[in-house]
Formats: C-alpha cells, sequence, structure tokens
C-alpha cells in the first residue's frame, strides 16, 4: 500500500496486537536505545540499594589509608581523609539519579501541559501562552538556580529538583507546541471533533499517543541537562555538601589538590556522569531513530551492498551499483 | 425524516497578512433523509467549507444553519444529539484515521459517546459494523498502515454509520483512491444509503459520479452556487457557463480522439 | 511586515517581562545585606548612590510599588545600575563592562571554532554515511555529555600542571599592563588557548551530530538525486545543495547558543579564573553583592534576547520559504 500524501513524520507502528501500551514504547525497541536503558538501569539500581551494598559509611575518615591509590581493600583509594571512594560513588548515585529523573518529571509534565493546550487552542491565547514560554526561555538557567540556590541554607532533594525543573520546562513546551499545532489539523483529530469526543479525550487519547516520541526525547533531554546542572551546583558548592553525589566528590578533590595526581579520586566521578549522559543520549538516539527512519537505515543500505561484495560510489548521496 | 438546512450562508477567513478570503457567498441547500445532493467544483470553490459548517467544525460568518425548522445547537447536550445525527466521511483515507490506535477504537468510540447500544453488546455491534462495510472481521485489532485505501475509506464510511445517523456529509471520499475501486466504495455507500434512509451529501469535482449516485447537483464556483437542480438536468441541459465548462472538461474519448490527434500520430510515426 | 510587527512585539514583551523579573527578584530574596552595608560604611558611599540603591532595591522605601517601578525604570534608561558592594563600590555598569569582552572574546571566538569545525565535519560524515566516518558519532556523543568542569580540570591537569605547555590561570600575566601591543595581545592568547580548547572539545559533539542528523534527512530528498544526475560533482552537491539546506536549523541554534554564551561559561571562568561575566557573578553571589548580580543577570538576560531576535532574522533572511510567508 502506497502512501499517498503523508508529509509528516508520525512513524508507522510495526507492531500488532491490541495492548496500545506496549506499542507506545516500540520506540525504544533499537539497539541503542536498549543499550542506554541497560546503563540506565544499573545505575537505577544502584540508586536504590547503594548506601546498602556499599563497602564503607562515605563519611567514614581513616587516617591510617590517606590519599591511597586503589588497593584491593578500597578498590578506589581513598581521599585526603581515608574516606573510600567508591562507596562516595555508590552512595551518590542516589542524589544524582533521584534528583535528575524528578526534575526531568516535573519539567516535562509542565512543558506537557502548557506546550499541548498553546497547540491546541490556537489563536491569541496560544499567542500569549508561547510568550509566556519565551520569557523562561530567554532567562539563562545557571545563573538563576544559583541565585535562587544561594538563598536557602539547606535546600532538600524537592526544591533543587524544583528549581532545576522551572528553568528547564520551556524547551519541550515550545517543541510541543509546535508539534500540537501541526497535529491538531490532521484529518483524524478532525473526526474526533466529529464524533463528538470531548476535549480532554481529543488531548489525551487522540493526540498525547501521537507525541509520545517528542515527549520522550523531551524528557531525556532534561533529565540529561538537570544531572549535569545539579553536579555542577554540586561543584560548585552552592548545594549543601552534606548530600553526597557525584558532583560533591568532586568538589572535596578540588579543594584538596587532587589534580593531577590523585587520578582514582576525580576520574571515577566524572566518567559516571559522563556514561550517564551517554546512555541518556544513546536512548534520545534511538527516539530519534524511530521517528525520523530515514536516520534508522543511513549507511545501512551502503554497508549491506559493501557485505555482498558490490563497490560503492564514495560520494555519498546516491548509492550507485559500479 | 431529517431536514437540514443552510439559508443564505457566508462564510469569510481572516488570512494572516493577505486580508480576507470569501469562501462561500450567499449559499443555501436543504438535505433531507433519503436523498443525495451532489456538491460538484473545482479546488477552493467553497465545497469543503460547506462540510466544516454542517459539521460544526467551523461556523458561519453570516446566515443560519436550520435542523427540521430549528436553529443547530452549538453546545452541551444538543451539540450532542446533533453529532449523532450528522456524521462526516473524511477524503484523505490516509489521514482519517489515528495511527496509533486500533479499528476497534475507531468504531467504539461514536458507539460509545453516543450509546448505540448497551455496554455489553458493543464488540458485537463492531463487528457487525465492519460486515456492513463489506470488511473482513479479522480486521477488527489491525492497525490502519496495515490497511490499504480502500479498506481505510470503508472503516471511516462504518465509523460514520456507527451512531446510526439521519444525514451524511461524504467530503470526495474516492479522489485519494485508485480509480479502480472507487466504482465499489461509492456502490457501498449508495447500498448503504439506500438501506438507512439516509441523507447525502457527496461533494466532489467528478461529475460523471455525481450524476450516477445523486437525485440533485449543486455547482458552486469561487463560493456561489451558480447552478442548481435535478441530476440529470445539470448533466445533459446545463444553464450556467461555468456548468458548461466543467462538463466539458471531463475526458469523452469518442468525442476527443474521432479522426483527430491518436489517427494522425499513426499516420506520421517519429 | 505583518509578521515582523508580530514578532517585534513578541520580542519586546519578552524583554519587559525579564526586566520586570529582574525588579522584583530582589526584593524576594531574604536578607537586606545592602541595607547592613550601607549602616556600617556611611561614610563612604554618596548620598546619590544610595538613592539609586534604594530605588534598585526598594530599601526602606515607603514610596508605593509602582513609583518604585517606573523610577528602576528610568535608572536602568540612563544606565545605572547602581554600585557593587563587593568591588570598592565601583559602579555595576563599569564591573560588568570591563569584564564583558573578556567573555565574549574568548568564548565567542571558541563557539565560532566549534561551529564552523563542527558543522564541517558532519557535512562530512552526514554525506559519507555508511562508511567508517561513522565511527565519529558514538566519540562525539562522549565529548558531549561529559560534564564541562571535569573535562577541564583534567586538560589543567595534563597540559598545565604536567606538561608545563599552558598557563592554568587567568587571561593575562600579571607582569603586563593591558595595552594593544603585540606582546600583550599573544599574551592573551597563550592564556586563552586552554580554556577555548576546552570549549571547543565539549561543544564540538553537539555540532556535528547535528549536522549530520539533518544532512542525512536532507540527502533523501529527490533533489539531491536529481543535482546529482545532472552531472554536477558530488563536492558542488554536498555544498551547495545538501549542505546549503542542512545548515539552517544549524544557524538558528547557533545564535542562540551565542546568547547563552553570556550566561553558561560560569563554569569554565570558575575554572581557569578568567575574568569574565560568569566569574563576576559567581563571587557577586558569595559575596552577596545584590547590585552587582541583578545587574549581571539583566546584562545575561538581554542578551539571550538579542541572540534569539537574531537567530529569528538569520533564518528569515537564510530561509526563502520564511520570506514568502511573510510577504
Amino acid at each position: 500500500m502506497t502512501a499517498t500524501g503523508i508529509t509528516d513524520a508520525t512513524p508507522a507502528l510495526a507492531v500488532r496486537g491490541r495492548a496500545s501500551f506496549r506499542e507506545g514504547f516500540a520506540m525504544f525497541r533499537n539497539a541503542k536505545s536498549i543499550t542506554g536503558l541497560v546503563i540506565i538501569g544499573v545505575f537505577a539500581v544502584l540508586a536504590v540499594v547503594g548506601p546498602w551494598i556499599a563497602p564503607y559509611d562515605p563519611d567514614a575518615t581513616d587516617l591510617d589509608h590517606r590519599n591511597e591509590a586503589p588497593t584491593l581493600a578500597h578498590l578506589l583509594g581513598t581521599t585526603h581523609m581515608g574516606q573510600d571512594v567508591l562507596s562516595q560513588i555508590i552512595v551518590g548515585t542516589r542524589g544524582v539519579m533521584v534528583v535528575g529523573f524528578l526534575a526531568g518529571v516535573i519539567a516535562t509534565l509542565i512543558a506537557v501541559i502548557i506546550g499541548v493546550t498553546a497547540g491546541y487552542v490556537g489563536g491569541g491565547r496560544s499567542e500569549a501562552l508561547s510568550a509566556f514560554t519565551n520569557v523562561f526561555l530567554v532567562v539563562p538557567g545557571l545563573p538563576l538556580i544559583i541565585i535562587v540556590a544561594s538563598q536557602f541554607d539547606d535546600p532538600n532533594i524537592l526544591l533543587i529538583s524544583a528549581v532545576l525543573a522551572i528553568t528547564g520546562w520551556a524547551w519541550g513546551a515550545r517543541v510541543l507546541r509546535a508539534q500540537t499545532m501541526s497535529l491538531r489539523n490532521r484529518d483524524f483529530i478532525q473526526a474526533a471533533r466529529v464524533n463528538g469526543e470531548p476535549l480532554w479525550r481529543i488531548i489525551a487519547v487522540e493526540m498525547l499517543p501521537n507525541l509520545m516520541a517528542v515527549i520522550a526525547s523531551s524528557f531525556v533531554g532534561t533529565v540529561t541537562a538537570a544531572i549535569l546542572a545539579q553536579t555542577t551546583l554540586a561543584f560548585v558548592g552552592v548545594t549543601p555538601i552534606s548530600d553526597w553525589n557525584w558532583g560533591t566528590i568532586l568538589f572535596w578533590a578540588q579543594s584538596n589538590n587532587a589534580f593531577p595526581d590523585k587520578w582514582w579520586w576525580y576520574l571515577p566521578a566524572g566518567l559516571c556522569i559522563a556514561l550517564v549522559g551517554m546512555a541518556l543520549s544513546l536512548i534520545n538516539f534511538g527516539i530519534d531513530e524511530y521517528v525520523n527512519p530515514r536516520l534508522r537505515s543511513a549507511g545501512d543500505r551502503v554497508r549491506a551492498l559493501r557485505r555482498k561484495g558490490i563497490r560503492v560510489s564514495a560520494e555519498g548521496a546516491t548509492i550507485v551499483r559500479r | 425524516m431529517s431536514v437540514l438546512e443552510l439559508a443564505n450562508v457566508t462564510k469569510r477567513y481572516r488570512v494572516r497578512g493577505a486580508g480576507e478570503l470569501l469562501a462561500l457567498d450567499d449559499v443555501s441547500l436543504t438535505l433531507s433523509s433519503g436523498r443525495t445532493i451532489a456538491l460538484v467544483g473545482q479546488s477552493g470553490s467553497g465545497k469543503s467549507t460547506i462540510a466544516k459548517i454542517v459539521t460544526q467544525l467551523e461556523t458561519p460568518t453570516s446566515g443560519s444553519v436550520l435542523l427540521d425548522g430549528e436553529p443547530i445547537p452549538r453546545r452541551g447536550a444538543g451539540l450532542r444529539a446533533y453529532r449523532q445525527r450528522v456524521r462526516m466521511v473524511f477524503q484523505d483515507p490516509y489521514a482519517s484515521l489515528n495511527p496509533y490506535h486500533s479499528i476497534r477504537h475507531h468504531l467504539e468510540r461514536p458507539l460509545l459517546l453516543h450509546r448505540v447500544v448497551p455496554r455489553a453488546e458493543v464488540d458485537e455491534e463492531v463487528l457487525r459494523l465492519l460486515d456492513r462495510v463489506r470488511l473482513s472481521r479479522d480486521l477488527v485489532d489491525r492497525h490502519p498502515h496495515e490497511l490499504s485505501g480502500g479498506q481505510r475509506q470503508r472503516i471511516a464510511i462504518a465509523r460514520a454509520l456507527a451512531s446510526r445517523p439521519a444525514l451524511l456529509v461524504a467530503d470526495e471520499p474516492v479522489s485519494m483512491l485508485d480509480v479502480s475501486i472507487r466504482l465499489g466504495v461509492l456502490s457501498l455507500l449508495a447500498d448503504l444509503q439506500r438501506e438507512s434512509g439516509l441523507g447525502v451529501l457527496y461533494i466532489t469535482h467528478d461529475l460523471a459520479t455525481a450524476r450516477h449516485f445523486s437525485d440533485e447537483i449543486m455547482v458552486l464556483n469561487r463560493g456561489v452556487v451558480v447552478e442548481h437542480g435535478p441530476a440529470d438536468d445539470v448533466i445533459l441541459r446545463p444553464q450556467h457557463e461555468y456548468t458548461r465548462r466543467l462538463r466539458d472538461a471531463s475526458p469523452d474519448p469518442d468525442a476527443r480522439f474521432a479522426g483527430r490527434g491518436l489517427a494522425r500520430a499513426e499516420r506520421s510515426p517519429r | 511586515m505583518r509578521l515582523f510587527l508580530r514578532r517585534a512585539a513578541f520580542y519586546l514583551f519578552t524583554a519587559w517581562a525579564a526586566i520586570t523579573i529582574n525588579f522584583f527578584l530582589p526584593r524576594m530574596m531574604k536578607g537586606d545585606p545592602i541595607t547592613a552595608y550601607l549602616a556600617r560604611n556611611q561614610g563612604k558611599v554618596s548620598p546619590d548612590a544610595i538613592q539609586s540603591l534604594q530605588i534598585l532595591f526598594g530599601l526602606d522605601n515607603p514610596k508605593p510599588i509602582w513609583q518604585q517601578y517606573v523610577e528602576y525604570w528610568g535608572l536602568l534608561l540612563r544606565g545605572d545600575l547602581g554600585i557593587s558592594l563587593s568591588k570598592g563600590l565601583a559602579p555595576v555598569s563599569q564591573v560588568i563592562a570591563d569584564a564583558l569582552p573578556w567573555t565574549l572574546g574568548l568564548v565567542g571566538v571558541a563557539t565560532v571554532i566549534s561551529f564552523f569545525l563542527g558543522t564541517g565535519i558532519g557535512t562530512l560524515i552526514g554525506w559519507r554515511r555508511g562508511s567508517r566516518a561513522d565511527a565519529v558519532v558514538p566519540v562525539a556523543t562522549f565529548f558531549s555529555t561529559i560534564p564541562y568542569f571535569w573535562i577541564g580540570l583534567i586538560i589543567i591537569a595534563l597540559f598545565s600542571t604536567t606538561l608545563k605547555w599552558f598557563p592554568a590561570s587567568h587571561a593575562f600575566s600579571r607582569e603586563l599592563t593591558p595595552a594593544l601591543s603585540w606582546p600583550f595581545v599573544g599574551d592573551v592568547v597563550y592564556h586563552a588557548v586552554l580554556p577555548a580548547f576546552t570549549i571547543v572539545l565539549t561543544s564540538l559533539g553537539g555540532w556535528i551530530l547535528g549536522m549530520r542528523n539533518m544532512m542525512i534527512t536532507v540527502l533523501d530528498e529527490d533533489y539531491i538525486t536529481v543535482a546529482q544526475a545532472k552531472g554536477l560533482s558530488p563536492r558542488r552537491v554536498m555544498v551547495g545543495y545538501a549542505a546549503r539546506n542542512a545548515v539552517l536549523p544549524q544557524l538558528s541554534s547557533f545564535a542562540l547558543s551565542l546568547g547563552f554564551i553570556v550566561g553558561g561559561t560560569l563554569i569554565m571562568e570558575m575554572i581557569f579564573s578568567y575574568p569574565g561575566l560568569g566569574l563576576r557573578l559567581f563571587e557577586a553571589t558569595l559575596a552577596k553583592d545584590y547590585p552587582l548580580m541583578q545587574g549581571m543577570f539583566l546584562v545575561i538576560t538581554l542578551s539571550v534576547l538579542v541572540a534569539n531576535i537574531l537567530a529569528d532574522v538569520a533564518h528569515a533572511i537564510l530561509d526563502p520559504r520564511t520570506r514568502q510567508e511573510a510577504a
């Protein structure tokens, strides 16, 4: 069957069967997404069980074993006070993951409510919401977070997440508004109106599933930004240093001249942040490829032909058999 | 017996940066149960605007829309009842079904919204609807992308008929289908109309099918009704210049190539 | 024309909202170090300065909030942002003016380098999809998710402390006095290498990936096939047809990133002790120097806004389709 007249990128769901729930997650089914999800899964588990499986109490000092390189007793070495770096990393996972995902959830929720509403209502109300979104886009995130966070002596996790969410929802809202506006004029939405569907059902049941890819991508992006912002805040010393997270580890490392010699102190924390960020990006790539099938097969044809022994023209664009 | 009447309806659109667009200018028509009216015109003539006004996707700038003599309800329970009685089949079979949902979902929704049958019978009614549009019951759990254009359009028709309406607007229902299956779908529509005593507003740019399937034809040019009468009269004895041009624009193989063109090409091969 | 007016109104509204937020921000923050400071240093601060501060921050101000707001606008339009409490009572506008060129210079140049390099690499990778060039993608991804401060510290540790190739901090050597002379400029560049390198390293990945994705999407279009079929050289098709269209969203992102230059370099400046806006803002926060904080925040917000406008203008100029809609 040929698809005449389709101009948008709403993907054809290649899954049969009744469970719409299952279908919504087809976008996570490629190799990239799965890799990313597995890595995040590992860190998520660490976040939950961390404090129980850490070999030492991260705060516990051991003045006999200070600044030691990795040994069997301390797999990632010790700090200037003899604290076990590995335990700090493991316990610190919870702080990072919880704040990251909480901020992501709150920000995405706000973005969906404002973005989709703005996209659907159209006209003056939509422009007003768009202007409102724009204000938050323009206000610089990190300085605002620093200013606000420094107001509170001991911000708890919820507060930090909320502040991160408030500075981060605008981008997703903008994208969602554009997508919703293009979706709104599609015939199947008009058909739902002719059916007599109430507004909330049109948005929740008819539109949202078609927006899932954008929402997921926005969520992942927000979590990444939140994690980076939070570790940066901890590193700078703005958030309380009593809560362990990877940024705090680096804060202490920096203050105690760990660079460059005591690599075991500063390398693991940064690598963990990069790893989580990388995993989230992989998930995003997976979603991108699902939404834009061209990205999926980019290069596949060339590789397939090459495997068959057919030399392919090196000039990229059109695959030509030589 | 239902009668939908458009009386002196005018519709103006405001276009960004280019002033106003007069889509409909003082259009009147009457659609009653059991009869088919064809609305014929080229792109931009205002046909789709009439469809949107009838289905309340747009409101007229001036003029009135009456159902059984009363102004149509635009809110609340009255609107809900209106939507049960007046339904629409959309032009593009590839866009009028939500890619995310199954066929069952598409056919269930009108049944549930308008409480056509008791909750327990909904599943069975969905299957009966598939029977009515002559599709296999297997399709009920498929998704739109698994169906062909013709099948999707039959689903769209089933969806429209689910609420047991009195009036149906068919907005160019076969324009985007392969020519070979158009007749099948139109015949289905004609049969269903006879079975249910529907009043059908058949919007098309194709004069031939308009004549074949409808009782009356209305010709629209740039928002103005230029001709209106019984189907055969409009086709065979067009009064207006525009109607004549429309009719002459339809290709008639016998007339076109008699002694011209093709014969000449045969004589001088290149 | 109408489109232009609507966009202009849009931005004016955003600017107004940002300035108003800035008005309310210090009034909502707890603590009033300004009054405390003024109490301690009564002789040193001129009455004019005290009045400016009052207007800007609403200290002890019996006037109704509306009047304060109007006076606030008056001050802003005159360029008076108050005086900095932590920088020896220098006018805030001057502190900002001193720091701004360093930030703009270093980060501006680094961002431009990163953009052109990244877009170029992305074009090539997108063009040669399926070849070994694809291996760049995971590498680029990894580098784009590395936390900036971490890689900065490592680079200092490596290139400065260990190898001693480049200086680790400041914009220029302490012995030299700022002047437009070759030795000075050379010294500035010498100091700028590591910070710039770090910026380029972390932002390159984003540009590469963005351009690659756009190239791949564009290369599937029929007009590319036609161009090749016409017999145009591959280089010509790649640059003139594919890249030309793929680069449009990149340019919008680029203009937006210019806006974030001013606000986003805080970490870099901290690590390298670079005397730019970010470092000043951070110091102001630590010292609770509200006048300076508020002034910088305003400047940063307005620059992002200007960058947004530039992005829109660039897009309108370069994309013939938007021109037509506006016509």
